[in-house]
């Protein structure tokens, strides 16, 4: 773990080293980065301009989605965004490469190719975070304020693990990378908008079977003082941090199934 | 009792692959393949080895279990005393890998950065880090190089990258998949050049695949040869002087048809309008057959092709006493 | 022309091979299509006829948007990153001299590619979203066929645009800022984010003029019923001539870049 760790840390920081060396560049791809995310508030703030609700939730609580959903998502695929690429390198054979070091693949291929202007989406998640929160005029107590900053990391380690996961599947089907795309920036779309929005089975799923709703909707919604759609008991809201290292326990087993299998089968 | 001084131990090692195919629209068949069959050998350290056989013939899946990339599916395995699938981190410290088609180093990243990110992951001390480089960066003439991102480097000057970063690390042994395959012929004296060098100067133990003869003839005092999973020949180079044997062929396209030709030394094995297949000994030079068809026909086009690695081996089988029959 | 075919056939083949990335593909887009009508029902409730349709239409939309998704290229992306890469490369002063015109065969090779992505994307997304909701599709089979010529010129408008972005970089040092910028104005401004029509006022106005509203507002509406007689003829003739236009841009320019690459020799 540390040895992981520390290797991710080293390959991060060689990329990024060579990222900064052409400013221009990566001030560029950084700012698409943002606006690319940014393109989904617009769609919100263009529904906005037509209702002033949506879900029964004002534009400054459907913000307060978005941003935690954003921001949390961000985060994950800062970490980890590079992992959707493991298909690939189980086809060109490249992931052979990876095996012959000392150090964690997992690591390795988290780290590949890092690319830091990731970072545009999670300052695009912060920024309609804090404008949220200015204008939702809301009575923080001590417990929303740990609520919060738990709720972000909580979220980052949930889609850590689908990101994971996603990759884990890859070993046996490459060329379906794309279904990750569905559970990383589906799930993060289905975030942004308030869960009375959506049919009930759907929150279930969500909730249940893949916990997503712990991102941000449950802890969301109690510090909005809003009521859960599906009435759960008020200690589930506080659940994310466990529900998030159940998700990376499954990830991190999935991930050994799979790299298992590839080193027996070598394909 | 184990013999001590074998760095590498193969113990009827096994690979079984489950194949599925496509049959039609919805049918799959399934079926086993051997990839390796039951491969006993042992390597002691500081010998270079040639490992050779035909294209599908289990060299690669033989390396691949010997670097603890595959899990065997049967036998006993270990390089350095050490079970590679088992501890394959712990391995990967004491071992090299070149793969001829793949880059170990970063694609992106010039070869300087990739150099010093092995350096980081393998902790190689700065003194021992600099020596080595310094080494390699000379002999392998890097220099003009280091700055270079991987991906723009030409085939010949990434494999001498990819062998450098593999040698950073003082590695016991040095595995090498194909590492002179589609190099010019400077690259390929260079290669095997700072091959000789690194195993008399460091007693770097070297197992190579290759389908060039002539790396195995300048390189390896030891060879042997694979085939559908199976060791057939396990010996010293002189069992390659069947390769002595062998006849290289020319390919030769005359002004107009021809009877065959009829040369001292050499015959022909084939004509096709007015293109002539002549064989001659693998040892002689072609250049006097050549002098002597030009000075005779005119000839439009002429090329030499070598002896293919496939009937080299058919010769070694003949000649060797110990293949099975 | 038979070239051209061959090269369309080709490209047609090609995203073919692909059967599990387009499984995939297919999954994504359904998932896509399932948040995106929950976001309109909400919407609709609260304004029930915003830009002119009820909620089985706006539901209706989501499932165009999907199902053309993929076929009209509505992220940008497609042949851009390969040719982009030739121009890069220099590989393109060898194209360039082809006897076959650069254009034609490019686009040749779009259109056998958004034909697969249309039966092989199109259809099953749009089967789950009339399965799953009430949708507003049409029984009258003129209208699918309308429907199948905008898609189609909508096609053509998309790969002029595509076509000029990768030109550009004949130009500029560096194609990731302007793929970048077409690929989020073609994702804005084509409607998949919301209908163009239920925009806000004048920027609903101004993008319904603009070439990316022929990519899916324009089909979509043709599809719904919306354009009928003369306003259908209108629609198609808007479509047709921003194709027009922008492929004679892209002709231009591509003198321009072969005169460049003659001169400067790439």
């Amino acid at each position: 773990m540390a040895e992981g760790l520390r290797a991710y840390g080293l390959i991060v920081w060689m990329w990024t080293r060579s990222a900064l060396a052409y400013r221009a560049s990566f001030l560029m791809t950084a700012a698409v980065n943002f606006a690319a995310t940014g393109l989904d508030f617009l769609a919100i703030l263009l529904m906005f301009s037509q209702v002033d609700r949506l879900g029964g939730f004002s534009l400054p609580e459907v913000a307060f989605l978005y941003g935690t959903a954003g921001t949390a998502f961000g985060l994950a695929d800062l970490a980890l965004g590079s992992m959707e690429r493991l298909g690939g390198r189980v086809r060109d054979g490249t992931l052979d490469t990876l095996l012959v070091r000392p150090v964690p693949v997992l690591a390795q291929v988290a780290a590949d190719r890092f690319a830091l202007r990731r970072i545009g989406r999670i300052v695009q998640g912060l920024l309609v975070l804090v404008w949220s929160v200015t204008r939702l005029e809301l009575h923080w107590t001590a417990l929303d304020l740990v609520l919060l900053p738990m709720m972000l990391l909580s979220g980052a380690g949930i889609f850590g693990a689908v990101f994971v996961a996603g990759a884990a599947f890859q070993f046996w089907a490459g060329d379906a990378s794309e279904v990750q795309n569905s559970f990383t920036y589906g799930g993060a779309t289905l975030l942004q908008y308030p869960p009375s929005v959506f049919a009930k089975e759907l929150v279930r799923g969500v909730t249940f079977v893949m916990p997503l709703a712990f991102v941000n909707w449950l802890p969301a919604l109690r510090i909005l003082g809003r009521q859960d759609p599906l009435g759960l008991p008020g200690w589930v809201d506080f659940a994310p941090p466990l529900v998030a290292v159940a998700c990376c326990a499954l990830a991190g087993a999935a991930w050994r199934a799979g790299l298992r299998s590839y080193r027996s089968t070598g394909s | 009792m184990p013999d001590m001084t074998a760095l590498i131990e193969l113990d009827r090692v096994e690979k079984v692959f489950d194949v599925r195919r496509r049959t039609g629209p919805l049918r799959r068949e399934r079926r086993q393949v051997r990839a390796v069959d039951g491969i006993s050998f042992t390597v002691p350290a500081g010998q270079v080895v040639g490992y050779i056989g035909p294209n599908g013939a289990g060299k690669s899946t033989t390396v691949k279990m010997l670097t603890g990339i595959l899990t065997p599916s049967g036998g006993r395995l270990r390089v350095a005393g050490i079970d590679p699938s088992r501890e394959r981190t712990r391995l990967a410290r004491r071992i090299g890998v070149v793969f001829g088609q793949r880059t170990t180093l970063w694609w992106d990243l010039p070869l300087r950065d990739s150099y010093e990110l092995v350096r980081r992951m393998y902790r190689i001390d700065a003194a021992r880090y600099r020596r080595n480089l310094d080494r390699c960066v000379g002999l392998l003439d890097l220099a003009p190089l280091l700055d270079v991102p991987v991906r723009q480097l030409s085939l010949g000057q990434r494999m001498r990258g990819d062998i450098a970063a593999a040698l950073l690390h003082d590695p016991e042994v040095l595995y090498l998949d194909e590492p002179t395959i589609g190099l010019d012929v400077v690259s390929k004296a260079k290669v095997r050049a700072f091959l000789r060098t690194v195993n008399t100067e460091q007693g770097t133990t070297v197992l190579l695949t290759t389908h060039d003869l002539t790396d195995i003839e300048q390189l390896c005092r030891r060879v042997m040869v694979i085939d559908h999973g199976r060791l057939v020949y396990d010996g010293g180079l002189d069992g390659l002087h069947a390769a002595g044997d062998s006849e290289r062929t020319l390919v030769v396209d005359f002004e107009r048809e021809l009877p065959p030709v009829e040369l001292p030394g050499a015959r022909c094995e084939r004509v096709e309008g007015p293109r002539q297949w002549i064989a001659f000994p693998a040892a002689a030079s072609a250049a006097p057959l050549v002098a002597e068809l030009a000075a005779r026909h005119g000839v439009v086009d002429l090329s030499v092709r070598e002896p293919a690695i496939e009937d080299v081996i058919a010769r070694m089988y003949a000649a060797s006493s110990t293949a099975p029959a | 022309m038979h070239l051209y075919a061959t090269v369309a056939a080709s490209g047609f083949r090609r995203h073919a091979t692909y059967r599990v990335a387009t499984a995939a593909g297919v999954f994504t887009n359904t998932v896509f299509g399932f948040i995106t009508a929950y976001t309109y029902i909400a919407l609709w409730h609260e304004r029930p006829h915003l830009g002119g349709y009820d909620q089985s239409m706006a539901l209706t939309y989501v499932w165009i948007g999907q199902a053309l998704f993929a076929t009209s290229s509505l992220m940008g992306g497609g042949f851009q990153d390969e040719l982009i890469e030739r121009v890069r490369s220099g590989d393109i002063a060898v194209d360039l001299h082809r006897p076959a015109d650069l254009q034609a065969w490019w686009l040749a090779a779009d259109l056998g590619r958004a034909g697969y992505q249309l039966l092989a994307r199109g259809a099953v997304p749009m089967a789950c979203g009339a399965l799953a909701f009430d949708l507003a599709l049409p029984a009258s089979p003129a209208t699918w066929a309308f429907f199948l010529l905008s898609v189609a010129l909508g096609v053509l408008v998309s790969f002029a645009l595509r076509y000029l972005v990768v030109l550009s970089v004949f130009w500029l040092m560096d194609g990731t800022g302007i793929v970048a910028v077409s690929g989020l104005s073609t994702l804005f401004f084509s409607g998949m984010l919301l209908p163009l029509n239920a925009f806000p006022g004048d920027l609903s106005a101004i993008a319904l003029v603009l070439p990316w509203s022929a990519l899916l507002q324009v089909p979509a509406d043709i599809l719904l019923g919306r354009h009928t007689g003369g306003a259908l003829a209108a629609a198609l003739a808007f479509q047709a001539a921003w194709a027009v236009l922008l492929l004679g841009a892209g002709r231009l320019l591509q003198s321009a870049a072969t005169r460049k690459v003659v001169v400067q020799g790439g």
